[in-house]
Parts: structure tokens; sequence; C-alpha cells
């Protein structure tokens, strides 16, 4: 895999700061570059997943098979785009965590919905009956 | 020389890894993203915070279709298309999966390029994704259409559970949005590529400050992040 191009800039600047001073801020950007092959290598992992989630539904698997899958390949297509094509796989962890680690508490907000809608239901059922 | 002190990107001192170095980090009493430019950090802030209302549109859809005593319209026949004699499932939302996906794997490159310095890759690139998000708006465009002769409206449908149309027009409306802004933003920053205001540093129209190749891996933040939120609209929505 590409290596991190951003910690390789980070010690170039480091040198140049001691060098030239005056120079360091011209040079301290931080470059995410990679290999275009890598690009192309997680696009088509990409084209895949997204295949495979398609045939799910085309084949008509049902049940905890269906959902397990669908949660399956939506994980890994949403982790290969967070991690190589917005470069988190190489941001500072300080970033990484602060930007991924909010979101996973929205499944406390699910939990909670999900007693909510349950309540919700019964409560519908108990005061509509069966119909409409 | 406010703006030098204010853009450019510190040296980083040698620093712990792991817990370690993120703890140091933001004790720091120093800013707490390192090596992370100010623009790029806040577009990473703002998409968090976009990540909060489509995971509340999400959940809101979960909850009406958790409570609900009608059944749910099956997505799979709902957004059928009827091609060649037979109804193929879902194949509009497939190929509008494939195309946003393929902006994103274009507007990567585009990025790459930036780097380099090639100024007509880059912005021939940024052009080619803005034409796929538009591409992608289109299909969803005659996509509505088809639902709306139906008669899907927010307050009913044919064929089940009320809250199918708002929930739907709710979700994809917003992710639509997102993507025609994207589309906008794309072909303003290609122009100022194209144009090399990247290379000569030319002062913004509205912030009077020079751009920097950056500005085209921040908004490709922005798209890959209406990419990734189709992801899951895809796989919550359409497949579930």
């Amino acid at each position: 895999m590409a290596e991190a191009t951003a910690n390789g800039l980070g010690q170039h600047a480091l040198h140049a700061a001691h060098e030239a001073p005056a120079a360091a801020v011209a040079h301290a950007e931080v470059h995410q570059e990679h290999p275009i092959r890598l690009y192309l290598v997680v696009w088509a992992w990409l084209f895949i997943l997204s295949a495979c989630s398609y045939m799910v539904d085309y084949f008509g698997i049902h049940g905890y098979l269906r959902w397990s899958l669908i949660l399956i390949f939506m994980m890994l297509k949403a982790g290969l785009i967070v991690a190589v094509f917005m470069h988190m796989a190489w941001e500072r962890l300080a970033l990484t965590y602060a930007i991924i680690l909010p979101p996973v508490l929205v499944l406390v907000f699910v939990a909670m919905m999900v007693f909510e809608s349950d309540y919700t239901l019964l409560t519908r059922m108990t005061f509509f009956g069966a119909g409409s | 020389m406010t703006e030098t002190t204010l853009t450019h990107i510190g040296q980083t001192e040698p620093r712990p890894v792991g817990w370690q170095g993120i703890a140091a980090d933001w004790s720091s009493d120093q800013r707490a993203f390192k090596n992370v430019s100010w623009g790029k950090a806040m577009m990473w802030i703002f998409l968090l915070s976009d990540t909060f209302i489509f995971g509340c549109f999400l959940l809101s859809y979960m909850t009406a279709r958790m409570s609900t005593r009608v059944p749910w319209p099956n997505p799979s026949e709902v957004f059928a298309l009827h091609i060649g004699g037979s109804n193929i499932p879902l194949i509009l939302i497939a190929i509008m999966t494939f195309v946003l996906i393929s902006s994103s794997g274009t507007m990567a490159m585009a990025v790459n390029f930036g780097y380099r310095r090639d100024r007509r890759k880059t912005a021939i690139l940024m052009l080619l994704t803005a034409v796929l998000g538009a591409t992608f708006v289109g299909m969803q465009a005659f996509e509505w259409t088809k639902l709306i002769t139906e008669g899907v409206r927010p307050w009913g449908n044919p064929w089940g559970a009320a809250q199918f149309g708002s929930s739907f027009f709710m979700i994809t409306g917003f992710h639509g949005t997102h993507v025609t802004i994207g589309v906008i933003f794309l072909i303003i920053v290609a122009r100022k590529v194209w144009r090399g205001d990247y290379d000569i540093g030319r002062p913004g129209f509205f912030t009077s400050r020079k751009g920097r190749y950056e500005n085209v891996e921040i908004m490709g933040l922005y798209w890959h992040f209406v990419d990734l939120v189709w992801v899951f609209i895809f796989a919550f929505f359409y497949l579930w």
C-alpha cells in the first residue's frame, strides 16, 4: 500500500524549518499523493461491492441473511470511501478519532428510537385496532 | 503576513503515537489538528454535522417504518423499471449508484493530478465528475416524476404505509440538493484550476485569500461525502 506521504513531507518540513525558516512555510503543505493505481483498485472494488448488494435484491434473498449482507457490503463500501478516497487512512489520529467516533454515538440514538417505535406500534395496535 | 500564519501548516514536532498521541495533541494548549490545514479540518467538521442531519433523517425513516401497522411498500417493486417486456427490480437505482461511484473515482484522480500541478487533467476530471453528478440528479428527477405520476405523495401512496412518500421525498430530496450544490461547487473550483488561480495565488472573489491546490482535495471531501451518504441511503431505503 502507498505509504503516508503526509508523514514523509512532515519530516521534510521539519528539516526545512531548521535550515531555512522562511522557506518552511512554502514546503509545509501536507500532500495526499498516492499512486493512481490505488484509486482504480478501490474504484473497481466499489463497483464489485455495489453489484453484490444489488444482487442481494435481484435474487430476492430474504430475512437475516439479506439484512446482514446489506450491512456488510454497506460498511465495506463506506470504509473504502472514507479510508482511501477521503484519505482518512493517512490523516493524523487526532483528526481521525474526532471525526469517526461521534457518528458511532448515533447508534445510541438508534437504540432509543427502536424502543420508542416499538412503544408507538404497541399503542397504535391497542387504540386503533387491527384495521387500516 | 497574518494570512500565512493562519493558513500554513506549522512544522510538526515528533509526538507520541496511538492514544497517547491523541491525548498529547488535544491537551497541547495549541491547535489540536497539527498538520491539517484549517480549511480541511473545517470541511471535516461540517461533514460531521451533515452526517448527523442525514443520520436523523434515516432514523426518522426507521422509526416510521417500524411503528406503522400498515405494510411498507416493497421498494424492489416500487422502483422497478419495465424494460424489454419484463420488470427489472431497482435497475434505475443501481445505475444511479454506479454513476455516483464513478464520479467519486474521477474526483479522487482529480485531487491526485491537482497535487501534481497538472492543471489540464485536474480540470477535465473535475468537469467529468460534475457531468456524472448532473447525470445522477437528472436520473433522480426522472425517478421523482415517475413516482409522482404513479400517485406517490408525502401523505400517501397506492401501495401501503403513508409515511413511505414523506420519507422518500425528504431523504432523496435532501441528498439530491447536496449533489446539485456539489456540481456547482465543482464547476467553480474547476474554473479556478483551469485559469491557474492556484499556481499564481490569485485572491478568491469572496475571501480575497490565495487558494492552494489543497482546495481541490477539500472539494473532493465534500463530493466523496455525497457518495458516502448515498451508500447508506441505498442500503437502508432501497434495499432493506
